[in-house]
């Protein structure tokens, strides 16, 4: 019985860190929740994923893939947790990059081009070719 | 062959070329056509040549560019100088940079004038509303240098005038450190740069400074891959020059310039910028003209083992 609880402590304990170091890893966690309250202001404009997947092609895909399944040291972007996450959290990790952990800033970037990158990286789906293709 | 291996041919053979021939004008068209012929990857910085920002070379990204320079100054004959640039991302927060000079001056002679190595280094890991940047610079050049990336101490004239053969013979190792501010506030890059120079066996410590503002024409990107959109061209200017050495610090007997520049990216991903210069003062050149081109290799290091058979990554 006493093995088992501290089994059942160390599993727990070891899950806990596990989780929250995956947290704590993950730029899209990193990002502070005020970040997440910025609003879109390319929201609905029709233009804006397909001048996002312009702007992915050219200054993502190299890491990300050109459908967002990753690659090397790059997450996949076709996951949940990016598509499902806030824009501004979004917004927040173009900004600032990932420094140390291989992602760059994309600061130089004009806002609106950031923006409408955020718009196409919501466009994106696990298993799928790329949602929204640029225009050639 | 390669984008790689072909720019490095192309490259190999304007300097050879441009030699041979001997004529400064020659040498400018053949390193400007040679840019146009290279098939694109993606696009490059802002359009200064001077003035450094905080943005840094990608992690595993190439970017080969050459950054010239030509003018008349009062008193000697018309030169141009080239410097070939190699910018490679080792980190997000450290960007490495090779250069290689050369110059060719008319009615005289083209020479190799040495190099130098930089590295630049971000120091806080987040974006702020300015951002500073670290960077150090071992250079090994001749005194008969004429690509003027940085314009310190009391450099004039002089520097610019002086025959080739009497100046190649000044061997300048300098250190040189910098330290770069930088904010991009609604679409536009504010930078200045305070630079610190030392040569490693005598001579005081110099001084100087860059300060640049930019903006591309258009924030907002097109749907299109497109050639001549508003959003490819960058408008900026810079203002550089001497702020005198430790025994004597401050503007007299500097030299200063201010010089429009625009930068404009090709939809292969190919940069071009040009930027005349003026001169300031008396000891400064009259015009000086920069012209020069950059061209990224993303991801080279997975792009030369894929070249060589590993497949390596996912894309
Ligand atoms: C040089 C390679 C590289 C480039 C270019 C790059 N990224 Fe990343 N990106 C990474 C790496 C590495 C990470 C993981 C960072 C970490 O774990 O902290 C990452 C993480 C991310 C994340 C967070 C994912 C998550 O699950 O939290 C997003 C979103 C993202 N990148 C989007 C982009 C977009 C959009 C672009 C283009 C504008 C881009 N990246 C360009 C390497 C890159």
């Amino acid at each position: 019985m006493r093995v088992t609880l501290r089994a059942f402590i160390v599993a727990a304990g070891g899950l806990m860190v596990a989780g929250s170091s995956v947290r704590a890893e993950s730029p899209v966690h990193r990002a502070p929740a005020r970040a997440s309250k910025i609003t879109n202001p390319l929201d609905g404009n029709e233009q804006a994923p397909l001048a996002g997947a312009k702007l992915y092609a050219r200054e993502c895909a190299a890491c990300h893939g050109a459908a967002g399944a990753g690659g090397g040291k790059a997450p996949a972007l076709t996951q949940t947790e990016v598509s499902s996450a806030a824009p501004g959290t979004l917004f927040w990790v173009l900004r600032n990059g990932s420094l140390y952990r291989g992602m760059p800033s994309f600061a130089h970037l004009p806002e609106p081009q950031r923006w409408q990158i955020v718009t196409y990286l919501r466009t994106l789906r696990p298993n799928a070719t790329a949602a929204v293709k640029p225009n050639r | 062959m390669s984008p790689a291996n072909h720019l490095k041919r192309r490259c190999l053979l304007i300097q050879k070329q441009g030699i041979r021939a001997g004529t400064v004008r020659r040498s400018a068209w053949i390193i400007a056509g040679a840019f146009l012929l290279l098939p694109g990857s993606r696009a490059g910085e802002g359009p200064f040549f001077i003035t450094y920002t905080h943005q840094m070379e990608e992690p595993g990204n190439l970017e080969i560019a050459t950054k010239s320079l030509t003018g008349k100054p009062d008193g000697g004959n018309r030169f141009l100088g080239a410097a070939t640039e190699f910018e490679y991302g080792v980190k997000a927060w450290w960007t490495t940079e090779l250069y290689v000079d050369g110059q060719a001056t008319g009615g005289e002679s083209a020479l190799f004038t040495g190099y130098r190595w930089e590295n630049r280094f971000r120091v806080l890991p987040r974006e702020h509303w300015i951002n500073p940047v670290l960077y150090v610079e071992f250079e090994n050049i001749n005194g008969a240098d004429k690509s003027l990336l940085e314009v310190v101490g009391h450099d004039g004239l002089d520097d610019l005038t002086t025959a080739n053969s009497e100046a190649r013979r000044e061997k300048q190792r300098e250190i040189e450190a910098k330290l770069i501010l930088s904010s991009y506030v609604k679409g536009w890059t504010i930078a200045e740069n305070f630079i610190a120079e030392k040569n490693i066996r005598h001579e005081p410590y110099e001084f100087g400074y860059a300060v640049g503002v930019s903006r591309p024409l258009a924030l907002v990107a097109t749907p299109d891959r497109c050639t001549f959109c508003r959003e490819n061209f960058q408008v900026g200017v810079e203002v550089y020059g001497g702020l005198g050495t430790h025994a004597g610090f401050g503007l007299h007997d500097t030299s200063h310039y201010v010089a429009p520049t625009l930068g404009w990216t090709l939809a292969n991903g190919a940069m071009f910028g040009v930027s005349p210069g003026f001169g300031l003062t008396g000891t400064s050149a009259r015009f000086l003209l920069r012209f020069g081109v950059s061209y990224e290799i993303a991801q080279c290091g997975r792009a030369t083992r894929r070249l060589f058979g590993n497949s390596g990554g996912s894309q």
